[in-house]
């Protein structure tokens, strides 16, 4: 069974969104990690990069396969975490402790929208 | 959705499983590059029981699939096993197939899950040999033994000597008890079998194959099937191979004999090969960062000038490469061309389409 961990918020497309001194950290979910199976590539967005909610922020790809991550909110990239360029599997060992972006949250309402851990959970069982 | 035999014992080892060719079929079961690994370095077993099965037996059954086959059937003797093609007659590629031959008036045809039943239709619709054409695909299970370790492994269940089995070549043997072909052929550029039976007869080899073999063996799912084939060039049917597509232009000339006996496609190929074919599949490299996948499209400046057939960041020499359909002359060794990647321009260098070396026991 996937980790769901509470306290975060979660996308239908398996991302989380974890608020903390007022930014954004994104990251894909445990069960979108063992869906995709060994990741080899993480493609990452750049500083100041735009994010739009629902769109594209960067994709990560299996040995067999490419998945587009879908940013969950709008906002501006911070920083990207820059170890999953050599070390990808990392998002395979913890997904939740190696976020892949930090963003500035430009409309806090829009993480309302957002699944909680219970409606996560119903999704991905 | 079609199950085969082995159906329940991968569901059992935790396999994921996925739609491949109609069949409910393991993609992996611990992990691609660990079975991958475990195939170049000792032995794996893989499920390909979804393979089509066509039998031909007539007293011109050697004329009629010299007729429909490219390679040179009119050559083999008996238990012999060559590879082609069998083509329209535009020279594009119904599939690509094995042909094993058990005496003149009788052959066996091995081919693509994907493309059995076109082929069964194709077949029966060019016999004009007054030969008996019967699809044998649900009467038989196949599994394939690849790797270094397979002879070994394999010979501690039978009294007959595999060495007598040389590459290509094919013999009906007793496998702990049970009465099988076995063919010295494979999909993975290493030394290994296939092995063909009745179900009940397929699954018990399975079983004691992995109990026998130990930590030497695993089972292999379709995931580690493709990157194992892909990377030693050997073709896939929708990916270098199609009916747009002419070996020639494949780079799988081998398989046809433009000298030996007429085959259907044959004067196209001819043609081809005196004018030089337009485009050709080459292998790539990619420089900057990312994966190249299969449909991607490659660019000379602003012209496309191909695509990418099969991509994988190879788990043998970790190198991101892809086998690529390319417009001459930019097939060249050492051409720098880019590739295009979620709307993003990424540079790539032609490099030869063998990333990694056979180990064929010959």
């Amino acid at each position: 069974m996937s980790k769901v961990l509470e306290r975060l918020y979660y996308t239908n497309s398996h991302e989380w969104v974890k608020v903390e001194d007022g930014f954004a950290y994104i990251g894909i979910t445990d069960y979108a990690q063992k869906s995709l199976g060994e990741i080899v590539f993480v493609e990452l967005p750049e500083e100041d990069d735009a994010l739009e909610a629902g769109g594209e922020l960067g994709a990560v790809e299996s040995v067999k396969a490419a998945s587009d991550i879908l940013s969950p909110i709008t906002g501006t990239v911070v920083m990207a975490n820059d170890d999953l360029e050599d070390s990808p599997e990392l998002l395979n060992e913890d997904p939740y402790e190696n976020w892949i972006v930090k963003v500035d949250i430009e409309d806090k309402s829009e993480l309302e929208e957002l699944l909680n851990a219970t409606e996560y959970k119903a999704i991905s069982e | 959705m079609k199950t085969t035999a082995l159906h329940g014992l991968h569901v059992a080892l935790g396999a994921k499983m996925t739609e491949f060719a109609g069949y409910d079929m393991p993609i992996v079961y611990s992990s691609i590059t660990e079975e991958h690994l475990k195939v170049r370095n000792e032995c794996g077993i893989f499920d390909v029981s979804h393979m089509g099965e066509i039998c031909i037996r007539g007293d011109r059954a050697t004329e009629f699939v010299d007729y429909i086959f490219t390679n040179d059937v009119a050559s083999m003797h008996e238990h012999q096993v060559l590879y082609g093609m069998l083509l329209y007659e535009t020279g594009g590629v119904v599939d690509d197939l094995l042909v094993y031959k058990f005496k003149d008036d009788h052959y066996l045809l091995v081919v693509n899950a994907s493309n059995k039943d076109k082929d069964f239709e194709w077949v029966k619709s060019q016999n004009t040999f007054g030969c008996t054409v019967t699809n044998e695909s649900d009467n038989f299970s196949e599994v394939a033994l690849q790797g270094p370790y397979s002879e070994t492994l394999l010979q501690t269940l039978t009294d007959s000597n595999l060495d007598d089995i040389a590459f290509f070549h094919f013999d009906t043997i007793i496998v702990s008890g049970e009465e099988v072909l076995v063919s010295r052929t494979g999909y993975t550029g290493e030394d290994g079998f296939e092995i063909y039976g009745r179900h009940d007869s397929i699954v018990s080899i399975w079983e004691i194959l992995l109990e026998q073999g130990g930590d030497k063996i695993l089972p292999i799912g379709l995931g580690a099937r493709d990157t194992l084939r892909f990377e030693v060039n050997l073709p896939l049917y929708g990916n270098e191979l199609d009916k747009d597509i002419t070996p020639l232009e494949s780079g799988y000339g081998f398989a046809v004999k433009l000298d030996a006996a007429d085959f259907i496609g044959k004067d196209v190929l001819v043609k081809q090969k005196a004018n030089k074919t337009t485009k050709r599949i080459c292998g790539l490299e990619l420089l900057d960062k990312g994966i190249l996948r299969h449909g991607y499209k490659v660019y000379n400046g602003d012209e496309q000038v191909g695509y990418i057939t099969t991509g994988y960041k190879s788990p043998s020499t970790g190198k991101t490469v892809a086998l690529a359909m390319i417009n001459r002359p930019h097939e060249k060794l050492g051409t720098s061309l880019e590739v295009e990647i979620r709307n993003k321009r990424k540079s790539v260098v032609v490099i030869k389409k063998k990333f990694y070396n056979k180990s064929y026991k010959k």
